[in-house]
């Protein structure tokens, strides 16, 4: 059993200067053969292996990552989490994931920072005002927090915001859910991989899997940098890269991959202490609890696996952040950076089987996965383990683009993330 | 952000434009005669290829017309642009 983390570790660390802190997880070379491979350390991936260890006791497995865990979108991407979703489907998905990020630092004794400082989205027309009123209502009707604010509500809730009638997009008013907020993203994949690793997962870094063998429709192992390995379960969870680990197996999925950039300021003082998002204007914004604004933009049009987008997307976020905060118009920005979030045509995820036996796909988040990562790893460990998926991913399969009973998200969730 | 040679109006910002995605899926011929499963395959499935890949582009803030173009994904590099009709440049 590792050493829990407490007041007393760090008290009796503190003589040793901090210098002796048991390693988190382990740095094994991978072993000739193990009961399924996870394919992809960002946060749904250790999740997967996490739960599969821990509620469905299989220990021998492995995470395959091509850099190092949580690298990809998990490092990349501006933490927001909420559970407001339109349909009934996304509901029970994304308030399943809510639910597990109110006990997750307790669950895994890592602090995941996850804050509950609510998420407001803005409208700016009135067909947002409509949306947004019909989606408190859907929202309410599956037991999820959501009230409607007019915009003296929206002022008095986050007074920095411009109300002022007379901008280009004035705001009509906005959508608040509680409960939701954010979390520490790096945390998170840490958090999950040392609690896996804890039960005898190994966490296998810079391994980049480059083909799948499969014996006819059977899968046989993966082709890794670090050689080969036998497996009879594959779970893939590539974000970005989804499609090309698909490719491998001869599937095609439904997807395109696209920049998504976000960039953070200076540090300063608090100055606002909620979430808030603008879906017509592509705008949003928080404060890290270093200080920095988190700023999203939009993603590009155009496929791209290159990891920086356009700077025009940028500029048209910081556009309408300027109108909508008139008081950061001399704030500096930090960094910028980008990721590559692959996008289904309905906007929602899959978390399913495949024609191909032993292997299963995790993928379709886009631009608003982190927010889901305990719930998606949690239902994707019981696909795997099961070979069937859970009630809550089952309207995620991918043979819906078949049946034409798509979960379409697109616009309807106050979406983008 | 990268400069696009449209084959009508010669190089522009690539924020000119709109991504049309993927080129060369044909149009079924007797769309009532697929099965489910090819109807997903035509609407849905891409090969989302990273690397060389053929796509459709349009001119939307210039002379509007829809083109072709061979890029390479993983660093946006564009190799060629082709008119609509054109067969692609063999690789
Ligand atoms: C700028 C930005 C902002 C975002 N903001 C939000 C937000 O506010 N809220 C929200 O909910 N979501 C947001 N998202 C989306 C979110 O980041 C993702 O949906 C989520 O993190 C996906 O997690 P993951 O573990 O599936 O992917 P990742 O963390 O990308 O993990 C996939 C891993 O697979 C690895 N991999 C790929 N190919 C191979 C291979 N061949 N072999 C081995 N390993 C491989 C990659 O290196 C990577 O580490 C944002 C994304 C971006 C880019
Ligand atoms: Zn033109």
């Amino acid at each position: 059993m590792k050493n829990k983390y407490s007041i007393f570790s760090i008290i009796k660390n503190a003589f040793s200067y901090h210098e002796n802190w048991e390693k988190a997880w382990k740095d094994p070379e991978p072993k000739k053969e193990y009961d399924a491979v996870i394919v992809g350390g960002g946060g749904h991936g250790l999740a997967t292996a996490y739960y599969l260890a821990k509620k469905h006791n299989m220990k021998n497995i492995a995470v395959v990552e091509k850099g190092w865990i949580g690298g990809g979108n998990t490092g990349r991407n501006t933490t927001i989490i909420r559970s407001n979703y339109l349909w009934d489907a996304s509901a029970g998905l994304y308030d399943h994931a809510l639910k597990i990020w109110e006990g997750l630092s307790q669950e895994l004794n890592y602090n995941v920072m996850f804050s509950q400082r609510g998420v407001m989205n803005l409208a700016h027309n009135l067909q947002d005002v409509r949306d947004l009123k019909r989606r408190t209502h859907a929202n309410r009707l599956n037991g999820i927090d959501a009230v409607y604010l007019n915009t003296e509500e929206v002022k008095k809730f986050c007074p920095i915001i411009n109300t002022s009638q007379d901008i280009r997009y004035p705001v009509l008013g906005g959508t608040l859910q509680r409960r939701a907020g954010t979390a520490r993203h790096d945390a998170v994949a840490w958090g999950y991989a040392r609690g896996a690793d804890e039960m005898g997962v190994d966490i296998i870094q810079n391994c980049e899997v480059k083909g799948i063998k499969r014996n006819g429709d059977t899968v046989e192992g993966i082709e890794t940098t670090k050689g080969f390995i036998k497996t009879k379960k594959i779970g893939v969870v590539a974000a970005g890269h989804s499609s090309v680990i698909a490719n491998m197996a001869g599937l095609k999925l439904p997807l395109e991959s696209k920049p998504l950039q976000a960039l953070v300021s200076e540090p300063v003082k608090p100055i606002i202490d909620t979430v808030v998002m603008s879906n017509a204007v592509h705008a949003y914004v928080s404060q890290s609890d270093k200080g920095e604004l988190v700023i999203g933009a939009g993603t590009d049009d155009y496929v791209s696996y290159s990891q920086k987008g356009s700077h025009d997307i940028v500029e048209g976020t910081l556009n309408a952040i300027l109108e909508l905060y008139p008081i950061f118009s001399r704030m500096r920005m930090l960094r910028q950076w980008g990721g590559i979030v692959d996008i289904c045509p309905d906007a929602s995820p899959i978390i399913s089987k495949t024609s191909i036996k032993g292997l299963y796909f995790n993928c379709g988040w886009g631009t608003g996965g982190f927010k889901a990562t305990p719930g998606s790893g949690d239902l994707f460990a019981h696909t795997i383990a099961n070979d069937e998926p859970h009630k809550l991913n089952a309207a995620f399969n991918i043979k819906r683009f078949v049946s034409g009973d798509l979960v379409d998200e697109h616009g309807a969730a106050a979406v983008a993330h | 952000m990268f400069l696009i040679n449209c084959p009508f109006c010669g190089e522009r910002e690539q924020s000119e434009f709109k991504a049309g995605g993927e080129a060369h899926i044909v149009r079924p011929k007797q769309p009532t005669e697929l099965s489910d499963d090819e109807w997903a395959e035509y609407l849905f499935m891409r090969k989302n290829i990273k690397g060389i890949q053929f796509e459709r582009w349009n001119h939307v803030h210039g002379c509007r017309k829809w083109f072709n173009m061979v890029r390479d994904t993983s660093n946006d590099q564009i190799k060629a642009v082709y008119k609509m009709g054109e067969k692609p440049p063999v690789k």
